[in-house]
């Protein structure tokens, strides 16, 4: 089991290497640090003075491993369009990232797992065939027509819900945070429901598939042939073993909903990582384009070795398959 | 019999006819499909010629709604293009960049994943590390950073005049390992078949037994991945237009029509956003679906009631 | 004189996309308390179907199409399933065949067990964990309160299948209905389970429906048998005379077959040809293709189960007189 999780580390710590060599040579091809530190009036004979100075003329590697070291003290330099590190303007706008993407989460498992059930246990009722032809229409709505269409239906013909922006948000120790006014909660509606709307019918589907499969094991015949109650069958015997491989699905699928939220947070101008990320590249600001890069590519790393790890724990034949 | 009436023998055909839904999205598919590739001659209008269009006639409605004029069917876009033939045009390079896509990541994918899965060892374990890798990012990410790299290192200009190609590698660098990994499954359960030892003992060679033998074997899964990644990636690609990072307004594709019309909806001009989308979504809709029939039938074990 | 389960003419039918199969043609059979009766046939006879008819858990599309099933005068198959619910598991209790599969994996055999008892008798939590500990104990299981705590995957094959049948003790039930209980086990265990469970139905005095296709097993422990072919009963009677002396050219052939019976080296005898389809039954016996006796008339007239000779002995054939 040790080595399973100590192979599970190495392969992260490679792949974060990789992402920071990608950085890197991102950085080093089309940043320019001396514009990210000064400006751009300077001549080019101050621009060769700084270039030395700040190290830029020594070979890749040398450069590199600079690099690397400074990145893990935290730091992943100077954002030329913020005049600030930009590992500070990254993490600034991460809890508006990161609430709706709980709140997102929130919604998919509220909303999946009895959808899923239901339409497992009654498949030919008529709400389960509802169900089942929305998961397969709403595959096929990307993420941000969807929103598009939330935001026509419900601002600008309606006008219940707010359009654009977070609205109001409360400073609790640095997370500026939508979740304790009305109106934040009233901006967080919208872009939650059109995330949750890409993965919502994957889950939902997810759910009914291995429910239906286990509805049909032996085990659960044993159960009704020991005169359970159905809702004890159903929820006890049935759903703990849908459990499994939904978690397992749900962390790698999280991964995606990040990149989701890029689109999401687009439509709605939330301020978020995401759309920071696009206001880089129309700013050409290179440095936080690849604090950016790193910052993401170490949280999927991070969660992606996490759940893996805990995978393993649960079921016993990955272990012995990961010690190869 | 020769080929068409073998075909038209087939379990696969019997199973078409009965199947009305695989039936209307064929013909969905292929009246689109036929469209975009006749689209000079199919379109009333040329919109890639800056001549066909005034900014003048910019925002019109469609022509059934009070405003509207009968020479736009649908309306015209913020720069007074027809929007029915922008549509037509805008399908057309979504396909190109789809198909593209999924054949860039078909042909990679496949060397990969017979190569990996015939030959093992360590050339295996190094290939599929690579691949997870690559896989433990979400597909997205990398290609919305793949393209926003490029188009920061090209410039605006010649992004424009390279977005067909740098798309269609962009989209294909992102989605290989699906391939590979199916490859190469399909190619270990195919190793070890009697088939193969009696290629070996007559003697072909190494290359032969992979690409004249196994390849063909492999097919099937391929197949049914490759409906699924066009759907896919003609979604990579609106996204990505979506984003400003695909496909630039001047040679525009569904995605960025999408785009455009967004910040005009507020004002009242909904039909630049909405027919685009209602034609993205129908196209992906109709190949999924043909993609699960396709899923269905070629899967013997998924014969039951 | 009233017995315990009465089966009366069953028949089943399964509704499929191109039609009704018929996989149960009208058998009848009875059942006394403390009575063990062996149901015989090869896969696709019919037998499994007879067992989950009983307590109505036929999966669908099947169902019960016509017959009556009388148990403790009740007609079972007419009972709403509320009610039905509270004679599965409690006065009837199955065994499946694979305890491996029967268990839940996820679940604790503490809380397998209580959740039976506390589905049919209001008792408390402690009472229900008491009962399944006694009967752990009656199945002769060593550490009894450990494996309570225990998951199905920690137990060896043959004690799953004694928490299986410790299980279908705990209400007392009248009737047990073993389908095929010792198959995936292992021949050693399979003797060992066998013994527990005549000694258990000799001791609680329960009704035993043992459904195999092993005859071995069942000339251990039965002491009626029928044996089903294509969906029908063949030939039935008590054990000992069937299985040394029978009648049915069919129930000759099977025992025939088994391999006690030869010298080492000589060939097996086969019966030849197979059972049939149930969707392509033959017409009149539907034996007769493979029978060596046969005659015009078997390919015409269904045979009826009838009793020719001894009492309780029924023959379903027109060659036996």
């Amino acid at each position: 089991m040790v080595a399973f999780i100590i192979r599970r580390i190495i392969q992260a710590v490679i792949v974060m290497l990789v992402i920071s060599l990608v950085g890197f040579s991102i950085q080093h091809q089309i940043g320019d640090p001396v514009r990210d530190l000064v400006g751009e009036r300077v001549t080019p004979a101050e621009r060769e003075v700084i270039r030395d100075r700040l190290g830029l003329n020594d070979p890749f590697y040398v450069q590199y491993f600079r690099f690397v070291k400074k990145a893990c003290q935290g730091d992943l330099g100077l954002s030329f369009f913020y005049k600030k590190p930009a590992l500070e303007v990254i993490v600034a706008k991460a809890p508006a990232t990161i609430e709706l993407v709980i709140v997102t989460a929130i919604i998919l498992i509220v909303v999946s797992i009895p959808a899923g059930i239901y339409a497992a246990i009654y498949p030919k009722s008529w709400f389960s065939r509802i169900v089942m032809a929305f998961s397969t229409i709403g595959v096929a709505i990307p993420v941000f027509l969807t929103a598009i269409a939330f935001i026509y239906f419900f601002s600008v013909e309606l006008n219940w819900l707010p359009s654009y922006g977070r609205g109001e948000t409360v400073n609790i120790w640095g997370w500026e945070s939508g979740f304790f006014t009305w109106d934040g909660l009233k901006h967080l509606v919208l872009p939650s429901v059109s995330l949750s709307s890409i993965m919502l019918p994957l889950f939902i589907r997810l759910v009914r598939a291995e429910m239906m499969e286990i509805l049909e094991t032996e085990y659960i015949k044993f159960a009704w042939a020991k005169g359970l109650r159905r809702e004890r069958v159903w929820f006890i015997h049935a759903f703990k073993n849908t459990l499994l491989p939904v978690i397992t699905i749900f962390g790698v699928e999280l991964g995606i909903l990040f990149a989701f939220t890029i689109l999401t947070e687009t439509v709605f101008q939330w301020q978020g990582m995401g759309f920071m990320f696009l206001e880089a590249v129309e700013r050409s600001d290179t440095s936080l384009l690849v604090a950016y890069l790193v910052v993401v590519g170490v949280i999927f790393v991070v969660v992606n070795t996490l759940v893996d790890i805990v995978y393993g724990f649960v079921n016993p034949t990955v272990r012995i398959a990961g010690t190869k | 019999m020769n080929t068409w009436q073998r075909f038209k023998n087939s379990y696969l055909f019997y199973s078409f006819k009965q199947d009305s839904i695989a039936i209307g999205s064929f013909c969905v598919l292929s009246v689109l499909v036929v469209i975009s590739i006749l689209a000079p001659v199919v379109a009333p209008y040329n919109t890639y010629d800056t001549a066909t269009f005034d900014i003048l006639d910019a925002e019109t409605p469609p022509a059934w709604m009070e405003t509207g004029n009968e020479k736009f069917m649908l309306g015209t876009d913020i720069q007074g293009r027809d929007l029915l033939s922008t549509m037509i045009f805008g399908l057309r390079v979504s396909l190109i960049i789809g198909i593209g896509a999924v054949l860039f990541q078909a042909l990679l994918g496949i060397i990969v994943g017979l190569l990996s899965g015939y030959f093992g060892g360590k050339l295996d374990a190094f290939l599929m590390r690579v691949a997870d890798i690559q896989f433990s990012i979400p597909y997205l990410i990398v290609a919305i950073f793949t393209s926003a790299i490029f188009k920061l290192a090209f410039g605006v200009g010649r992004w424009e005049e390279l977005a067909v190609p740098l798309l269609i590698i962009i989209i294909g660098m992102s989605e290989w390992p699906k391939y590979a990994r199916t490859v190469r499954a399909s190619v270990l359960g195919e190793k070890n078949k009697e088939y193969v030892e009696a290629a070996r003992v007559i003697g072909l060679s190494r290359w032969q037994i992979i690409f004249k033998h196994i390849l063909p074997n492999t097919l099937t899964p391929v197949l049914v991945l490759s409906t699924i990644q066009v759907a896919n990636a003609v979604m990579s690609e609106a996204a990505l237009s979506f984003l400003g990072l695909g496909m630039p307004i001047t040679k525009p594709s569904l995605g960025s029509l999408i785009r455009s019309g967004f910040e005009y909806i507020f004002s009242g001009s909904w039909w630049i956003t909405f027919f685009p989308g209602v034609l993205l979504v129908i196209f992906i809709l109709v190949v999924l679906l043909l993609g699960d029939w396709l899923r269905d039938v070629l899967n013997p074990k998924l014969y039951k009631g | 004189m009233h017995h315990l389960l009465e089966v009366k003419d069953l028949e089943v039918k399964f509704a499929l996309r191109f039609g009704e199969l018929t996989a149960i043609d009208g058998i009848s059979f009875t059942l006394d308390r403390g009575e063990r009766l062996g149901i015989v046939g090869e896969s696709g006879a019919g037998k499994s179907v007879t067992g989950f008819a009983i307590i109505n858990l036929i999966s669908k599309p099947g169902y019960i199409s016509g017959g009556k099933i009388l148990f403790e005068d009740q007609e079972l198959h007419r009972l709403p399933e509320e009610e039905m619910r509270a004679i599965r598991g409690n006065r009837i209790s199955m065994i499946f065949q694979d305890p491996m599969m029967t268990l839940n994996p996820v679940l604790s055999i503490a809380t397998q067990m209580a959740e039976t008892v506390l589905a049919h008798q209001d008792v408390s939590k402690a009472d229900a964990l008491d009962i399944a500990l006694e009967k752990l104990k009656k199945v002769h299981i060593p550490s009894a309160e450990k494996r309570l705590r225990q998951y199905p995957h920690e137990c060896s094959g043959g004690m799953r299948q004694r928490i299986v049948i410790a299980i279908a003790l705990l209400t007392n039930p009248a009737l047990i209905i073993a389908d095929e209980p010792t198959t995936a086990l292992d021949v050693t265990i399979q003797a060992e389970i066998m013994d527990l469970l005549l000694e258990l139905c000799e001791s609680e005095k329960m009704g035993l429906i043992l459904i195999t296709h092993d005859l071995g097993v069942v000339s251990q422990i039965t002491e009626k048998i029928a044996v089903m072919y294509a969906g029908k009963i063949v030939e039935a009677g008590s054990t000992q005379t069937v299985v040394q002396d029978p009648r049915h050219p069919y129930t000759q052939g099977l025992i025939k077959a088994l391999p006690g019976s030869l010298q080492p080296g000589s060939r097996l005898n086969q019966i030849p040809g197979m059972m049939p389809n149930l969707t392509e039954i033959p017409p009149g016996c539907a034996f007769h293709p493979r029978c060596k006796i046969s005659d015009s008339i078997c390919s015409m007239e269904v045979p009826a189960l009838i009793s020719k000779g001894q009492q309780d002995r029924m023959i379903a054939c027109h060659m036996v007189k």
